[in-house]
C-alpha cells in the first residue's frame, strides 16, 4: 500500500513459474517499453534472449587485463635483474625468460582476476544501495523464491494505460506498485 | 524398465522434495539461530587450539626458530612439511568450484561454498609457515616483494622461493575473489531475511546492493565462469610452482621432474579427503542430509580413488627412475626412504595413502558416512607424512656422509602444527556461524522445475 512519503515510480508483476517469466519478458521487450529489468533469486537461463540483452563485455576487458598483467611482469622481470640492477645468477643470461615464466603467469592471472571482479561491481551496478525495490519491500520476496517484473516509470497514466495490461495479457495476477520513499531515510 | 533408467539416469541431487523456501530454511537457519551447544563445544576446543598457536607463534618470534627442531642437514623441517600440507589442502576447493565448474558437474553446488571457504582458510595457514621459518617474519615482506628502495637491490626472479611468493599471492587474492563473488547473491538472501537491524545493516553492505535483476546476473555469470577459467590453470600451477621448490634443487630425492604433476595430484587427494572429513561433520551438525547427500559423499569419494592411484604411481615412479638411472646418491635416498632410519614413516605414508583409500572401491564404504571416515582421516595423515618423508628423509641424507644428522621435532613444532589446526577450524566454525555455507542462489537453480522447460527463448 502507497503511504504518505512514498511516490509511485513502476509497475511489478509477481511470477512464481519461469515459463510465465519469461514469456511476460518477450511481450515487454516487444512492446518497446525502456527501463526495465527482470529480479530472480537465481540466474534463469534463457531469460537474456527473452529480455533482448547483449552479451556481456567482460570477458574482452578480462583478456586485456591479463596480457597487461603479462606485459607488466615482463617488464618487472626483465627490467629489475637484467637492466637496472644486472643480476648474474648460475651463468644464465641476465634476461632468463625461461625463469621468469612462473611470475608471468602468475601476473597473467591475477590482473585478469581483479579487472574481472572490478568489471562485476561496475557493469553489474553494485555499490548502489538505495533502490526503490528495497523501499516497496519486494527484495525480501525476490532474493527468496519468487520472480518479479519491474516496470519503471513516473507516469502513473502511463503505466495503468499501458504496463498494466502488458502484464495482465502475460498472464500476471499479482501485480503491484513499485514505489520509493521520499523521505531521506536510507534503507539497506 | 524403471530400474533400468533409474541406472542411467544421474543420481538426484536431492534426497527429498525441495523448493527455494525451505532450502533458505534449511540453508540459512544456522546463521539465524542462536549456535547449538554442538558449536559452542566444538569452538572452544579449535578456540584453545587457536590460543596454543598465537602463543607459540609470539614464542617463536621472541626466541627465533631454534625452538625448533630444524638443524644443519634438515634446515626444512616441520615448518615446511605443514606448509606444503596446508596449500594442498586447499586445492581441493578450488578444483570443486572452478574445475567441477567448467565440466557442468551439477552435484558440486552443494559443496562448493564450503569447499572454497576451506581453501581461503587453508593458505592462510599454510602463508603462516614459511613466513615464520624465514627467522624474521617481519622483514619478510621487504625480502620477497620488489619496492623500490635506497640500494636499488631487488629480488632474484629466478628463485622458485620467489615464484611462490607470486603463486600464492596470487592464489589467495583470486580465491578471495572467487569465494566473494560466490557469495553477493546469498548475502543479498541473508540481508532481506535479517530480522535484526545490525543484521540487515553488515549483510547490506556486504551484499554491496547486490537486486537479483537479470541486467546483473548476465554480466555476473559470465564473470563467475571466467573466474572458473582462471583458477583452473591457477590450481594447477600454484602446486607446481611448490613442487618446484624442491625440484629445481641438486638433493637426489627432490630434484626429478615428476614433482609437478605428482604433487598436484597430491594435493587434490588431501583436500578432498579434508572437504569430506569436514563437510561429514557439517552436515551432520546443521542438518543438512538431504542437501549434501549421499551421492556428494560418493563422488568425492571416487576422485580420492583416483587421485590415490595417481600418488601411487608416482611412488612407485620414484623408485623405478630411482633404479634406472644408475646414480648411487639417487638409488642410496630411495633404499633409505623405505629402510632407513625414517622407514616408518614411509609405510605409514604408503598405508594411508595407497592401500588403506582401496576400501573405497567397495560402493557400500563409498557410501556410508561412517565407514568412510576412517579412510579419509588416514588419508589426511598419510599425505602430511607424504610432505615430511619428501623434506626429512631427503635431506637428513646428503652427498658427504660427515654432514648426515637426524630430526626430531620439538614441543614447539608440534604445538604449532596443533595450533594451525586450530587456526583452520575456528575460522571454518566461524564461517558456517556467519554465512551460508552452502551456495543457495546456485542450489535454487538446479532445484527441479527452477530453470524453463524448454531450455530458454531463442527467438
Amino acid at each position: 500500500m502507497i503511504e504518505s512519503g512514498q511516490k509511485k515510480v513502476g509497475l511489478v508483476g509477481m511470477f512464481d513459474d519461469p515459463n510465465t517469466l519469461i514469456a511476460a519478458a518477450k511481450k515487454v521487450r516487444d512492446s518497446g517499453h525502456r527501463a526495465w529489468d527482470c529480479h530472480t533469486p537465481y540466474p534463469v537461463h534463457g531469460l537474456e534472449q527473452a529480455m533482448g540483452l547483449k552479451d556481456s563485455p567482460i570477458p574482452t576487458i578480462t583478456i586485456i587485463a591479463a596480457f597487461t598483467g603479462f606485459v607488466s611482469a615482463v617488464v618487472l622481470t626483465g627490467g629489475l635483474n637484467a637492466v637496472h640492477y644486472p643480476l648474474r645468477v648460475g651463468g644464465k643470461p641476465l634476461f632468463s625468460w625461461q625463469a621468469f615464466v612462473p611470475i608471468y603467469f602468475e601476473l597473467f592471472i591475477l590482473f585478469a582476476a581483479l579487472a574481472t571482479l572490478v568489471s562485476v561491481v561496475v557493469y553489474c551496478k553494485l555499490l548502489r544501495w538505495h533502490s526503490p525495490l528495497h523501499d516497496s519491500g519486494l527484495m525480501k520476496e525476490v532474493t527468496g523464491d519468487r520472480l518479479a517484473i519491474v516496470l519503471e516509470s513516473a507516469d502513473e497514466e502511463y503505466i495503468e494505460q499501458t504496463c498494466r495490461p502488458l502484464l495482465e495479457a502475460a498472464g500476471c495476477t499479482d501485480i503491484r506498485h513499485l514505489f520509493e520513499n521520499t523521505d531521506d531515510e536510507p534503507t539497506i | 524398465m524403471s530400474r533400468q533408467s533409474s541406472i542411467l539416469a544421474p543420481a538426484p541431487l536431492f534426497t527429498k522434495e525441495v523448493d527455494s523456501k525451505t532450502l533458505d530454511e534449511a540453508i540459512f537457519k544456522p546463521t539465524e539461530s542462536f549456535p547449538t551447544v554442538r558449536w559452542w563445544i566444538a569452538i572452544s576446543i579449535t578456540g584453545s587450539m587457536l590460543v596454543l598457536f598465537v602463543a607459540l607463534l609470539i614464542h617463536t618470534l621472541q626466541v627465533g626458530i631454534g625452538t625448533w627442531g630444524n638443524n644443519n642437514p634438515v634446515v626444512w623441517g616441520w615448518g615446511i612439511t605443514n606448509f606444503v600440507f596446508w596449500i594442498g589442502i586447499g586445492h581441493a576447493g578450488t578444483l570443486i568450484s572452478a574445475i567441477l565448474f567448467l565440466l557442468r558437474q551439477k552435484w558440486r553446488t552443494g559443496i562448493a561454498r564450503f569447499a572454497e571457504a576451506m581453501t581461503v582458510f587453508a593458505v592462510i595457514c599454510a602463508v603462516i609457515f614459511p613466513v615464520l621459518h624465514s627467522g624474521r617474519p617481519w622483514l619478510t615482506i621487504f625480502w620477497v616483494l620488489p619496492y623500490p628502495n635506497g640500494q636499488g637491490v631487488y629480488p632474484n626472479f629466478r628463485s622458485p622461493l620467489l615464484w611462490d611468493v607470486f603463486a600464492l599471492a596470487t592464489y589467495l587474492s583470486v580465491s578471495v575473489m572467487f569465494w566473494f563473488l560466490g557469495l553477493i547473491p546469498d548475502l543479498a538472501t541473508a540481508r532481506d531475511r535479517a530480522v535484526n537491524k545490525v543484521r540487515k545493516f553488515v549483510y547490506g553492505i556486504l551484499s554491496l546492493g547486490w537486486k537479483g535483476s537479470h541486467r546483473a546476473w548476465v554480466h555476473y555469470e559470465k564473470a563467475y565462469l571466467l573466474f572458473a577459467g582462471l583458477s583452473t590453470p591457477l590450481v594447477v600451477s600454484v602446486h607446481s610452482i611448490v613442487s618446484f621448490d624442491f625440484a629445481s634443487a641438486v638433493l637426489p630425492g627432490w630434484h626429478t621432474t615428476i614433482f609437478p604433476p605428482y604433487f598436484v595430484a597430491g594435493a587434490v587427494f588431501s583436500g578432498f579427503a579434508m572437504v569430506a572429513t569436514l563437510v561429514i561433520l557439517m552436515r551432520k551438525m546443521f542438518h543438512l542430509e538431504h542437501i549434501i547427500t549421499r551421492h556428494h559423499l560418493n563422488s568425492m569419494n571416487k576422485i580420492v580413488i583416483a587421485t590415490s592411484l595417481m600418488v601411487g604411481y608416482a611412488y612407485a615412479m620414484e623408485f623405478f627412475t630411482a633404479w634406472y638411472s644408475g646414480a648411487v646418491y639417487e638409488k642410496f635416498v630411495f633404499i633409505n626412504r623405505a629402510m632407513g632410519p625414517y622407514a616408518w614413516a614411509y609405510w605409514t605414508m604408503l598405508t594411508c595413502n595407497v592401500l588403506v583409500p582401496q576400501l573405497l572401491w567397495i560402493k557400500k564404504i563409498r557410501r556410508s558416512p561412517i565407514l568412510m571416515y576412517p579412510i579419509v582421516l588416514l588419508v589426511n595423515v598419510g599425505m602430511w607424512f607424504e610432505r615430511f618423508v619428501i623434506i626429512v628423509t631427503s635431506l637428513h641424507r646428503d652427498f658427504l656422509p660427515a654432514s648426515w644428522g637426524h630430526f626430531t621435532p620439538t614441543w614447539v613444532d608440534a604445538g604449532l602444527f596443533i595450533g594451525s589446526f586450530g587456526l583452520f577450524l575456528t575460522l571454518v566454525l566461524l564461517f558456517v556461524r556467519f554465512l551460508p555455507a552452502v551456495s543457495a542462489a546456485e542450489i535454487k537453480g538446479v532445484v527441479p522445475g527452477a530453470q524453463p522447460s524448454h531450455g530458454g527463448a531463442h527467438d
